[in-house]
């Protein structure tokens, strides 16, 4: 049985649907991470879960028991929220110690408790300073301790690293699944930076305007996307619609070019797709005699973005879209900036989506 | 979290009460001339009283009056304080807060007593000099709100920015002040001249410690003899400063979009 | 602009000198410290030292000791009272509808229609705010006449007289509600709604909220906008003089007829009233300011 079910959540807020039915369910000790841009419902279901939202229609269910008219002070949850988590009239300790003191447990343990969570998130020293004598990063770890000070059932993070700085933000990160690894305690994240739910989740959820477009591992999302939203969404991606010529053997019409796509094995001739591929994986090659072979393109080089380990090289393919194509800094520089260019796809690379209705 | 809102409500629903049962019992008083029928009687004789129009006239005479000394008083000083002399901000600051503090029949009081006719500077001495000197004490009143709507208003503007482009063009200090810095907080200064309006014309303490006939003393006189005739002019005197808000509700969102069109 | 950013750029092309520029910014500064000077400055500087002299102008400390006379300690005292209670109740009144208009989960128009008609009726003092009361709750008011014709209930049989402290201390309110209203909106603002969310999360029910955390947070400025609302009730002379006349004898009533005529027979003494009145109106608003710094602190 899922530790954590949603089921059906619909919410709207005047005119606008923020979920249009969601059902998801974690299992007991997941990190499972909402994503998505502004708008798309991911805040809204995490507050549905916290009690501070009360769904439309649908159900929240924990442990099997149906929570969704529970009030938020019973549910047995820790959060930690974007922005303005602790209380500012109070110190680090006593904001940890609050929900403790809530619960009318005695000084001494809750010293204890304090102290054994200000531990588990290196910030001992700080315990007596006021919030406004704490820098962002130390604000949310105070945060999450607070949170974790009355054991809930589910923690959960709203957009927890957003405010912070970049690299404050990548360690915090890590410190974060750590912890939650170490205390095993199921965990629902809410961001729109997908580096970050990549990076820390068991699983991701990718929503757009209230509904989920797809729901995996972070592999799984990146590697095999499932619609084109989740293609662009998630890491960069070169996408154009190509016209299925051969399903037996997987070749596709773009444009007047055969290209070999094994994905379309199985569709019909004539089916319109929707062809994406990640940059890491096109091939390139100088081009030699004016055109391109068979199965590739030609283009020409129009920019370099130097990422550090990699470069991004932009290729201008005449009259189809810019191709983006990611190779080794070294090995960027025999294509130079003007210079023609062979591109392939490799037929296993490429993936296919259905396109998008209209 | 679904909260009752009742509660609320009921707070909103007696704060309305609480505002507009009075204004409510001003007009139907003031209807209230004639006996057994409402009638704007009261209206009729207030408005053809001819103090009436005497004292609102002197009233709104010395509030333009006010108007124009208090904007040229603070214009450059606030200009003056944000471009050169930044130190000199908090005294500053500290003054425009003193008429706050120190109440209106105090400094009336130490006027009197420091301008009396023996005294070096005998502004009691004729009605025109009292006119003068009863001016500048709703100068002084209205000083608190004058200051921080220009202040606010340069603030938005970069004084630094216009002030070197018009030296730059050759102009002199009068100039950049009347012709530049000016127009660009012309909406800050009629919001602040909007509600030296209002309190100029509500003002009774001074100007009937100066023996003045301003407004307010007239309704304090209409009110010791008369019965439905103040309720008449309670009535008119509320419209006045409504209008007043309006006004300067209006002109403090002009001055919003007067500085986000610049630039 | 590559330039530095003091702005004394260099003399425009038609002036001249160094000295020329800065008496100009004097010409703009000047004014104004004079003006200072005269009509603040010193007019309440001469009360002050005139309240430690006597009639031949040597210092004394009689005048002090003369506020203590049964007559003017009790108008000090009644001045108290009646600013006390019209501050205290527009406090309370104030913050309940501030807080009930900015957090209270109503329609989004409640908020701003709030603003405004507080900025109105904080403005309505004086001499109209009188007449509106009589208007409304005197003997032949519209309230007074309308309770008794719907219920039978004359509020004046139960003591009740709208020229007297309680009337006073009513009327004030008129403007003290409105006034607080505006000043402790910016305060309420600073709540953000993540600390009530959060205390709900960790298990705390509202009245908990309040007693931990809402009511420290604003616990300052709450008494500020109070020190404040009884300053402002402190010096007013206008509403009283229209409403209740010479009949309640509050401070800013005797100073007034002394002013006028000399009542007290003593100058001097009339200097200290008005030095009392400062001290107490200072006094606040220093503890006004004193706390709003506190209570900047924690809210970044």
């Amino acid at each position: 049985m899922a530790y954590l079910e949603l089921q059906g959540l619909q919410k709207r807020f005047g005119d606008v649907v923020a979920l249009g039915g969601v059902d998801l369910s974690l299992a007991r000790g997941e990190f499972l991470t909402l994503l998505g841009p502004s708008g798309c419902g991911k805040t809204t279901a995490l507050r549905i879960v916290a009690g501070f939202e009360v769904p439309d229609g649908g159900r929240v269910m924990l442990e099997g028991q149906d929570i969704t008219d529970v009030t938020p002070s019973r549910r047995d949850m820790g959060m930690v929220f974007q922005a303005y988590s602790l209380f500012p009239n109070m110190t680090a300790e006593q904001n940890v110690e609050f929900g403790l003191k809530i619960r009318h447990h005695p000084p001494a343990e809750r010293a204890k408790r304090a102290a054994e969570l200000f531990d588990l998130i290196g910030l001992s020293d700080a315990r007596t300073r006021y919030p406004h004598q704490l820098s962002g990063g130390m604000q949310q770890r105070v945060a999450l301790a607070r949170a974790l000070a009355i054991e809930p059932r589910v923690l959960l993070l709203d957009e927890p690293l957003s405010a912070l700085d970049a690299r404050v933000r990548v360690h915090l990160r890590e410190e974060i699944r750590r912890i939650q690894t170490e205390l095993g305690i199921t965990t629902l994240y809410v961001t729109h930076d997908q580096e970050e739910a990549m990076a820390v989740s068991d699983r991701v959820v990718v929503m757009s305007r209230g509904h989920i477009e797809q729901i995996g591992s972070p592999a799984e999302i990146y590697g095999a996307p499932a619609t084109p939203f989740v293609a662009e969404f998630v890491g960069t991606i070169n996408w154009f619609e190509a016209e299925v010529l051969d399903g037996g053997r997987g070749e596709v019409d773009y444009r007047g070019t055969r290209l070999a796509v094994d994905a379309v094995r199985g569709r019909s001739a004539g089916e319109r797709v929707v062809v994406v591929v990640r940059p890491e994986v096109v091939e390139l090659e100088t081009l030699r005699g004016g055109r391109a072979p068979e199965g590739a393109l030609a283009g020409r080089v129009k920019a370099h973005s130097f990422l550090g380990a990699v470069t991004r090289l932009k290729i201008d393919m005449q009259d189809r879209a810019d191709i983006l194509a990611d190779l080794s800094s070294t090995r960027a520089g025999a294509f130079p900036i003007g210079g023609q260019v062979v591109v392939r796809f490799p037929p296993e690379g490429t993936r296919v989506l259905n396109l998008p209705p209209s | 979290m679904s909260r009752s809102r009742l509660g609320p409500w009921l707070l909103i629903l007696f704060g309305a009460v609480y505002f507009f049962v009075p204004l409510l019992g001003t007009f139907e008083f003031s209807l209230r001339y004639l006996r057994g029928v409402y009638s704007v009687e009261a209206y009729r004789i207030v408005l053809a009283d001819p103090r009436f129009a005497r004292t609102l006239t002197y009233s709104t005479v010395l509030a333009f009056a006010t108007i124009v000394v208090g904007a040229a008083l603070v214009v450059p000083t606030a200009y003056w304080i944000q471009l050169r002399l930044r130190g000199l901000r908090p005294v500053v600051e500290f003054i425009t807060l003193l008429p706050l503090v120190i109440p209106a029949i105090v400094l009336v009081f130490g006027y009197l007593r420091l301008y009396n006719s023996t005294s070096v500077l005998p502004l009691t001495g004729s009605e025109r000099a009292t006119d003068l000197l009863l001016m500048f004490s709703y100068a002084t009143l209205a000083l608190p709100y004058m200051y921080r709507a220009v202040d606010t208003g340069l603030r938005a503007i970069n004084v630094h920015t216009l002030t070197e482009a018009a030296q730059s063009l050759g102009a002199g200090w009068p100039t950049i002040l009347l012709r530049v810095i000016l127009p660009n907080v012309r909406a800050a200064v009629l919001s602040g001249a909007f509600l030296t309006f209002a309190i100029v014309i509500g003002e009774f303490t001074i100007a009937s410690l100066l023996d003045r006939p301003a407004f307010g003393p007239y309704l304090q006189l209409i009110g010791a003899n008369r019965a439905y005739e103040p309720a008449a002019l309670a009535v008119i005197s509320f419209a006045i400063t409504w209008a007043c808000m309006v006004f300067i509700q209006v002109f403090a969102r002009g001055a919003a979009e007067q500085v986000a069109g610049t630039h | 602009m590559a330039q530095a950013t003091h702005p004394a750029i260099g003399p425009p092309p038609t002036a001249t000198s160094w000295v020329n520029q800065m008496s100009w910014t004097w010409v703009g500064v000047v004014p104004f410290f004079v003006f200072a000077l005269m009509f603040l400055i010193v007019p309440t500087g001469l009360l002050v030292v005139g309240g430690f002299q006597d009639s031949q102008g040597h210092f004394t400390l009689r005048n002090l000791l003369d506020l203590f006379q049964p007559t003017i300690a009790s108008s000090y005292l009644i001045s108290v009272k009646v600013s006390a209670a019209s501050a205290i109740g527009g406090a309370l009144i104030g913050f309940a509808l501030a807080y009930a208009a900015i957090a209270g989960g109503l329609a989004p128009w409640v908020r701003p229609a709030l603003m405004t008609f507080s900025g109105v009726a904080s403005n309505f003092a004086g001499v109209p705010l009188a007449f509106a009361f009589l208007a409304t709750l005197g003997r032949t008011g519209l309230v007074t006449a309308l309770l008794i014709r719907l219920f039978g209930f004359n509020i004046y049989s139960t003591g009740f007289n709208l020229l007297s402290f309680a009337g006073l201390t009513l009327t004030y309110m008129y403007f003290q509600i409105p006034l607080m209203v505006l000043i402790i909106a910016p305060a309420i603002d600073g709540l953000k709604r993540e600390w009530r969310e959060a205390s709900a999360n960790l298990g705390a029910s509202a009245w908990e909220y309040w007693r931990y955390i809402a009511l420290p947070i604003l616990g300052p400025p709450l008494l500020g906008a109070t020190l404040l609302l009884f300053a402002n009730a402190f010096g007013a002379v206008a509403t009283a003089y229209a409403l209740t006349g010479s009949s309640l004898n509050i401070v800013t009533i005797v100073l007034y007829a002394q002013i006028r005529g000399d009542v007290l027979h003593n100058q001097n003494l009339g200097y200290a009233l008005a030095l009392g009145m400062i001290v107490m109106t200072g006094l606040s608003n220093a503890a006004y300011i004193w706390l709003r710094g506190r209570s900047e602190r924690w809210v970044r």
